[in-house]
């Protein structure tokens, strides 16, 4: 997780927290990585934690709903939950849009 | 109940006729006898109350006394405080969160919803709930669990028809775990629940109430619903003191005491010839009245000393005096209890009546009773208490008591003081259904002469006398003249 170098711009750590692989997690995954090539191109990394394999992960991040991005970085640290549809909810969700 | 003289189908009018549920002892006295056992055994059990109400210690204590009591671990999972806030909360209890985390016999997960860093978009469940519940459940083998108060989801998630279709699971899958379940809620208005869990728990829901009445606070409990088993409906008082939560329950209002039918002497020779030559019934209740003055207190006080020297452990509540004041007023008139207090067969427990409800009053009669085990106890004047609550309430609740003492089997000697425009009262009227035996004490003036009086107005399952019996306080106690206002000392 070494920040990229950023130049002007912020790198985005994101994690995306789901339980399996089910269609939802499948949806928000392509969701997510489709917003972030078209948003973030070239700064971000997506980190994906399986709640089924690591259960003990889940306290941590505070994962009650699944799927949840959860925005590392930048800070603060900001949660999106769901299938992460809505294009808009998530840029604004993650700062990348005024609300 | 063995020792009954009674025909023993009598006895059991409550058993049920099929098999009962398995239950879960929850360790919390009282609540164990009113539910028949517990909770109902790997069911979630629905526990709602207004704030303040003591839900969570209700379930800490669930909780806890599992895994100290019935080596069942447990699970807490926490909406409001985290581990820290909720350990010192309970320490003062003695309940020690942390070494039992340690030791694996707990597991607290603190779930944090704050729905302003929270944004919806799309389809969710919650998955990410079950995976740490069941992570904790695993850790410590939990057979308990406990989930305070869920319903502050409500409040952090936008959803709410995904929310409530999610809990309808969580609720089945925690069933399916085969895990006794605790679920606190929040009292609503015309629901039990302020988001209406309770259609979704449907074996047992217990709902706490905290009134506050004439200053008087006082917490009541009640099982609204126990699927498959039989139960108290009442509401029974409970109490949260410095050792923990416990409920008052009404053992038997059926009426299935034991009649025992030894005698215990009360004390004074001349007043055992009035009773059948014999004293009273062990464990029945006797009432002594009189107004100010007639020397209720001193015949109490005879039966204490009298129950002292046979050895047998006694309990006397007063509501007048202090120990002390009772101790030194008793000496002055030849009876010295203070030894039986250092020998540890008398305990004595003086209260103001105006502390607290009449309810408090009683459940902490209850567990100072549970506590000694006497076999005698007194209370004097039981009158003060009248003062506390309703006449209604205050029929009840010594109807509890009475109930509570007979069944264990407790001879009592409850005192009442009369105001003096009759005999017997109004206040007295009520209770006296209850009691065994009463023994009317009365004054009169008389030729210049102040003359104490006692007859024994009814005594139940003994030929009685019927006189007015004069008698005297002396420096060696109560005395009984005979016809001719003669001491049989005097005549000697």
């Amino acid at each position: 997780m070494t920040p990229a170098p950023a130049p002007v711009r912020q790198a985005y750590h994101l994690r995306l927290y789901v339980a399996g692989q089910t269609p939802k997690s499948v949806l928000a995954f392509r969701n997510l990585k489709q917003m972030c090539e078209e948003h973030l191109e070239g700064r971000y990394e997506i980190e994906i934690i399986d709640l089924v394999e690591n259960p003990q992960l889940a306290a941590g991040d505070q994962i009650l709903a699944v799927p949840t991005l959860v925005r590392r970085l930048p800070e603060p640290i900001k949660k999106i939950i769901g299938d992460l549809s809505n294009t808009e909810r998530v840029l604004v969700g993650l700062d990348l849009r005024e609300r | 109940m063995k020792k009954s003289q009674s025909a023993v189908g009598l006895l059991v009018p409550h058993e049920p006729r099929g098999p009962e549920l398995a239950k879960t002892p929850t360790g919390i006295r009282g609540l164990d006898e009113i539910t028949r056992g517990g909770l109902p055994k790997g069911r979630p059990t629905l526990v709602c109350g207004g704030p303040g109400s003591g839900k969570t210690l209700l379930a800490l204590t669930f909780l806890v006394n599992g895994a100290i009591q019935f080596d069942e671990p447990g699970v807490l999972l926490t909406f409001e405080e985290n581990a820290e806030e909720i350990a010192s909360d309970v320490a003062s209890l003695g309940f020690d969160l942390p070494e039992l985390i340690k030791t694996k016999k707990l597991s607290v997960d603190y779930v944090r919803v704050e729905r302003s860093e929270i944004e919806e978009t799309g389809e969710y469940d919650l998955e990410g709930l079950f995976i740490r519940l069941d992570y904790a459940i695993r850790t410590v083998g939990a057979k308990r669990v406990v989930l305070d108060t869920i319903e502050s989801l409500f409040a952090g998630l936008e959803n709410d028809s995904i929310l409530r279709s999610e809990l309808r699971r969580l609720f089945r899958w925690l069933k399916e775990q085969g895990v006794t379940a605790v679920i606190t809620a929040e009292r609503g208005e015309g629901l039990l629940t302020r988001q209406g869990l309770e259609e979704y728990v449907s074996d047992a829901v217990i709902l706490l109430d905290h009134r506050v009445h004439d200053q008087v606070s006082t917490r009541r409990l009640r099982v609204v619903k126990y699927r498959g088993t039989h139960h108290g409906t009442n509401e029974y008082p409970f109490l949260i003191n410095a050792d923990g939560i416990s409920v008052l329950p009404v053992s038997s209002l059926a009426l299935q005491h034991a009649a025992p039918l030894d005698r215990v002497s009360s004390g004074i020779a001349s007043l055992d010839g009035m009773l059948g030559g014999k004293g009273y019934y062990r464990g029945s209740t006797i009432l002594v009245s009189g107004t100010a003055g007639t020397g209720k207190t001193s015949l109490a006080a005879h039966f204490l000393d009298a129950a002292c020297r046979r050895g047998e452990r006694c309990l006397c509540f007063l509501f007048e005096e202090s120990p002390q004041q009772h101790l030194r007023n008793m000496r002055s008139i030849g009876i010295d209890l203070e030894p039986w207090v250092t020998a540890g067969l008398l305990q004595f427990h003086a209260d103001r009546p105006s502390r607290y409800g009449l309810e408090t009053h009683l459940a902490t009669m209850h567990q100072v009773v549970a506590d000694f085990k006497p076999t005698v106890t007194v209370i004097d004047p039981v009158t003060n208490l009248m003062t506390v609550g309703t006449f209604a309430d205050v029929e009840a609740m010594l109807t509890r008591m009475i109930d509570h003492l007979k069944t264990e089997n407790i001879t009592a000697m409850l005192t009442s003081l009369s105001s003096g425009q009759s005999e017997i009262e109004r206040g007295e009227t009520t209770i006296s259904s209850l009691m065994d035996t009463w023994i009317v004490l009365a004054n009169d003036v008389a030729g210049g002469h102040h003359r104490r009086g006692l007859y024994v107005l009814k005594s139940r399952g003994m030929a009685h006398s019927n006189e007015l019996r004069e008698f005297v306080l002396t420096d060696h106690g109560l005395t009984m003249l005979d016809a001719a206002g003669r001491s049989p000392r005097d005549a000697a």
